[in-house]
């Protein structure tokens, strides 16, 4: 029977590499799978320039990032990005705004096939992709500036006594504060606000909604908004994390639709739920757990290999093979999300 | 005016041909034979890719974005078929692989017989992480071994060593099982669950390519794949080239002394050795393009294709007079599949190496969809005609890019940072470039160069 | 002239003639039913009033013409409209389709509210519950008093009572007599004909997109030709 010290440094140990680089993860992804869920309801189609549009609204506020700390507009501790999270939203809507009137609207109108308007938004997504880098470069940027960490792993250990360190970036306590204020207030505003409603009730039944005097245009103009608010976020917190690169954030788009199908396609709820079944599901198989079970076990049954279920390079794979299996078990998703 | 847009529309087949020769010609006494012939050769092969994409789009409207991972699954099947063994990796680790591949198959079929005959979806499970983790076992020791085997040269299992049409023939074969496995998951479902599985499929396939050095060298490239036509070298040294050489340049040569005929000869010989492997390649990928457009006309005009057009023109009635609509879209998934899979062997083959680093999504699905939509989606040869057109572009692109960007230097004087930027970033011009070209055929013509007839959408 | 009128209404589906100068009209306080084979034109009458379909012909409300107003501004003049099918948001609660009904208003709606709960108990008992979890006759309740919540003066109704049991049919036609008492002009389409006609204040036989008979409910149930054509004797 391990000690209880040995226990709590296991926990400490896998919270630190595992647990909370998840949540992290996760909360970012839900914000982007938010968004999925949201243009497929309203606008009914599968949005594969999600993850470009990300790119292009973490750009835009690196851009800003720059000319702020040039003009020694900062906030101490924490990254100047947080300063220009709202221009940087602004600018994606208009973006956003400007391809709906453009390229989507026209297909909106005509009543297209769902599956012409896929097309037509991989075509954005080249178009976004190609902008991105074209204004960026393709190399990794990172812009997190500001305190690195809230308290480090050694600080942790003094203040503990435990062998093992629980580290909290600065990066991690964002995201997670951000995302719940922004998925709340996401959520309050569906569920309580007249024009929250009025976009349930369009996405529920079309026809209907109209047959009771909501306009169409309003709809997709909130929608809109909403979607470029949380993809801004999504986009400039994992940038945050984990550094601002146009392939990197290009690769998101399939974890993004795992999750959007895992928690049942159209269901907001199920976005993020589905979100964080793949972060905590990459982390968790690509973990190695040889030190942790060190921890648990008894010398003479200690691990000699890594104890790593897979390898960390395949866990975009995670996501695949996760959506893969929800299609064959229960293609719905979590949630109940429509299927055909 | 008038006129000429009804010349248009009666001769959109032959002026679209011939424009591109002319194209090609062009870019053939402007810069050189072999840039065109290699632009001609990449055509080709991409109009087989094209070919492919348009046969599950244009007769049952699936919509795969996966082209890249069809495409490095053909580029693989090269190097596993048709390269040399690599004795010592294969005795090093080449039974435990196999014995761990087959184990993984093993838990899979197992698996999948109890899934199919009712048993709890536990024992389903457990079979399968039973499976994996027994193929770990073995695979983790294999892979070490067969890696560790002279790794700046060899490193990985090598190929059967075989011919290399068969390889071809294999890469069709892997990228068909590949789509088979996702059309069998995905389709009946919303259609749009298939273009990201699709996605999915080829992300993973590349990864695992990139990172499984034992199966292809991963990053570190597979070079020096054996090619199915001569080597320029072998040319510049047989008799009959050399002599088939003089006689084309009869008039030329004669005028020469005979130590300025010798130095001319030796220049042309490896020029027209260079020239002659591309017609090689450009015969032999014509033959296979011709032959792939002929089996696919052959094949809509027969019964099964009746089958196909009545499900494609309307599925709902389709489906409720008995015809099994998920099985036709899973063979035309399959089908179409296996063409891009056997165009990307052929690139592979004709580039004769194998880089999975070359691999990326812009290159291969997009530039291919492009190629669909602008060629005239469900026209089989619209897609061709797509493939050339969009391909030549691509191509000339660099070279426009960079003429766009002289042209500013010179314009605004020599110290200008816009067209220092331009030069930089020239190349992702590319890709909004064609991004656009794609959003405004799709609006404005959506029934691309040559549009299908009396097709519905 | 009646309160909602539709006058010599021409439509056509593409090349085909769906409504060839058909005439119908209701007033407040009144149940008008349209009546008619299938592929009559029935439906398409009420589309066209709504102006949901594109057609030729006066529509008048209240002695206005309406026939160039778009939908939505229909509906804010009074206009409500209950379909056949899918006329509930089935993942929002009772409550929530009723809200939504009151869109358009700006004033309070809790008496309106108030109202719908005391023509339609149920709704009020399972004001939380998700409207897509209600059965079929319940669904039609919220289906109404959404439409109730617009303060409609005319309710036009498309077959309210397709694919419901015996039982429900009379709840929903009860339902529809209360709508009327409280002084709507209510013009519905119905496959019942029998049933519809010997409750209707008025009725118009449709056939071929115009009208072939009209008059009373009565009078139509007691005409001969009109049983032997369209009632089944």
């Amino acid at each position: 029977m391990p000690s209880f010290d040995n226990i709590l440094n296991a926990f400490i140990l896998l919270s630190n590499f595992v647990l909370l680089p998840a949540l992290t993860y996760g909360a970012q992804l839900a914000l982007g799978a938010l968004a999925v869920t949201l243009v497929y309801s309203i606008l009914r189609f599968a949005n594969f320039s999600q993850a470009n549009n990300m790119a292009f609204g973490t750009a835009m506020a690196i851009l800003l990032t720059g000319f702020f700390q040039s003009q020694g507009w900062t906030i101490s501790g924490f990254p100047t990005a947080l300063l220009v999270i709202p221009l940087a939203i602004v600018i994606t809507i208009i973006c956003l705004l400007l391809t709906d009137r453009w390229v989507y609207r026209y297909y909106r109108i005509n009543n297209a096939k769902s599956i012409t308007v896929v097309m037509v938004s991989i075509g954005v997504m080249f178009i976004m992709g190609g902008l991105v880098q074209l204004i960026m470069g393709p190399e990794q940027q990172i812009f997190a500036d500001g305190a690195r960490f809230i308290w480090t792993a050694r600080e942790f250990k003094t203040f503990s006594g435990l062998s093992e360190g629980l580290a909290l970036k600065t990066s991690q306590l964002t995201t997670i504060l951000l995302a719940l204020l922004a998925v709340g207030l996401v959520f309050y505003f569906l569920q309580k606000t007249k024009v929250g409603k009025a976009m349930r009730a369009f996405s529920d039944n079309e026809d209907l909604a109209l047959l009771s005097g909501i306009n169409p245009d309003k709809v997709v103009f909130t929608t809109w908004l909403l979607v470029a608010t949380l993809t801004t976020i999504a986009g400039v917190l994992f940038g945050l994390d984990k550094g601002f690169s146009p392939l990197q954030y290009h690769l998101l788009l399939l974890p993004v639709f795992a999750a959007v199908i895992v928690g049942g396609i159209g269901s907001p709820l199920g976005a993020i739920v589905g979100a964080f079944v793949i972060s905590f599901s990459e982390m968790l198989l690509t973990y190695a757990y040889k030190k942790f079970f060190i921890y648990l076990l008894p010398t003479s049954l200690e691990p000699d290999s890594l104890l790593q279920l897979i390898g960390t390079e395949y866990k975009y794979a995670v996501s695949f093979v996760i959506l893969i299996i929800v299609l064959l078990i229960k293609p719905t998703g979590i949630f109940k999300g429509k299927v055909l | 005016m008038n006129n000429l847009a009804h010349i248009w529309q009666s001769h959109r087949q032959a002026i679209s041909i011939l424009v591109m020769v002319f194209l090609l010609a062009f870019v053939g006494i402007n810069q050189s034979w072999v840039l065109a012939l290699s632009i001609f050769n990449l055509c080709l092969i991409s109009a087989i890719m094209a070919l492919g994409v348009n046969i599950q789009w244009g007769y049952a409207g699936l919509f795969n974005i996966g082209i890249m991972g069809f495409a490095a699954l053909g580029g693989l099947s090269v190097v596993l078929i048709s390269a040399p063994a690599v004795p010592v990796a294969v005795s090093a680790g080449g039974m435990n692989m196999l014995f761990a591949l087959f184990l993984l198959l093993l838990s899979i079929v197992l698996s999948v017989y109890l899934s199919k005959h009712k048993y709890n979806k536990g024992w389903v499970v457990l079979s399968l992480v039973a499976g994996y983790f027994a193929m770990r076992y073995f695979y983790i020791d294999a892979a070490q071994a067969i890696e560790a085997v002279n790794p700046s040269k060899t490193g990985y299992l090598g190929g059967l060593g075989l011919p290399v049409p068969l390889a071809w023939l294999a890469g069709g074969l892997l990228a068909a099982g590949a789509a088979w496995l996702i059309g069998k998951i995905t389709l009946g479902l919303r259609s749009d669950y298939l273009a990201i599985a699709s996605f999915g499929i080829a992300e993973i396939v590349l990864y695992i390519i990139k990172n499984e050095d034992w199966i292809a060298r991963g990053v570190k490239n597979v070079t020096g794949l054996p090619r199915p036509v001569p080597l320029e070298i072998d040319l510049q040294q047989s008799p009959w080239f050399e002599e088939m050489v003089l006689w084309f340049n009869q008039s030329s040569l004669s005028l020469l002394t005979e130590a300025e005929k010798t130095k001319a000869l030796s220049i042309l010989l490896s020029e027209y050795s260079v020239v002659f492997v591309k017609l090689c390649y450009s015969s032999l990928f014509l033959a296979i393009l011709v032959a792939l457009i002929i089996m696919a006309n052959l094949a809509f005009d027969s019964p099964w294709g009746r089958k196909v057009r009545a499900i494609r023109d309307n599925e709902i009635a389709a489906s409720a007079m008995g015809k099994n609509v998920k099985r036709q879209h899973l063979q035309i998934f399959v089908i179409g599949s296996a063409i891009v899979g056997i165009a990307g062997a052929l690139l592979v083959t004709y580039t004769g190496q194998f880089t999975p680093n070359s691999y990326q999504s812009l290159r291969f699905t997009f530039l291919i969809w492009v190629m669909v939509i602008v060629g005239g989606s469900g026209n089989n040869f619209g897609s061709v005609i797509g493939a050339f057109f969009i391909w030549f572009f691509w191509v000339e692109s660099t070279p426009m890019g960079l003429w766009l960007a002289e042209t500013v230097q010179n314009f605004a004087g020599t110290d200008n940072g816009v067209s220092a930027f331009l030069q930089d970033r020239a190349h992702f011009f590319r890709y909004i470039f064609m991004g656009l070209i794609m959003l405004l055929v799709l609006r404005f013509a959506p029934g691309g160069i040559l549009p299908e007839k009396d097709k519905k959408l | 002239m009646t309160y909602l009128t539709g006058k010599n209404l021409f439509a056509a589906y593409g090349a085909v003639p769906i409504l060839r100068g058909c005439s119908v009209g209701v007033n407040r306080g009144e149940l008008a039913v349209i009546v008619g084979p299938n592929g009559a034109g029935k439906s398409s009458v009420m589309k066209a009033l709504l102006g949901l379909l594109p057609s030729k012909g006066e529509v008048l409300l209240n002695g206005k013409d309406i026939s160039a107003l778009s939908t939505q501004q229909r509906i804010s003049l009074g206009l409500a409209f209950v379909p056949q099918n899918n006329n509930v948001f089935p993942t929002m609660s009772v409550v929530e389709n009723l809200e939504i009904g009151a869109f358009l208003r700006h004033d309070d709606y809790q008496t309106t509210l108030d109202e719908v709960y005391t023509l339609f108990p149920i709704l009020f008992e399972k004001r939380r519950q998700l409207a897509g979890q209600l059965s079929g006759g319940q669904r039609q309740q919220v289906a109404f008093g959404r439409a109730m919540m617009t303060q409609p003066t005319v309710l036009l109704l498309d077959e309210p009572t397709a694919g419901v049991s015996p039982i429900v049919i009379d709840e929903i036609f009860a339902n529809i007599l209360a709508l009327k008492e409280a002084n709507k002009a209510v013009l519905m389409v119905e496959q019942n004909a029998q049933q519809a006609l010997s409750i209707a204040d008025k009725g118009f036989v449709l056939v071929a997109g115009k009208n072939a008979h009209t008059g009373t409910g009565k009078a139509l149930l007691s005409d001969d030709k009109v049983r032997r054509d369209f009632l089944g004797g």
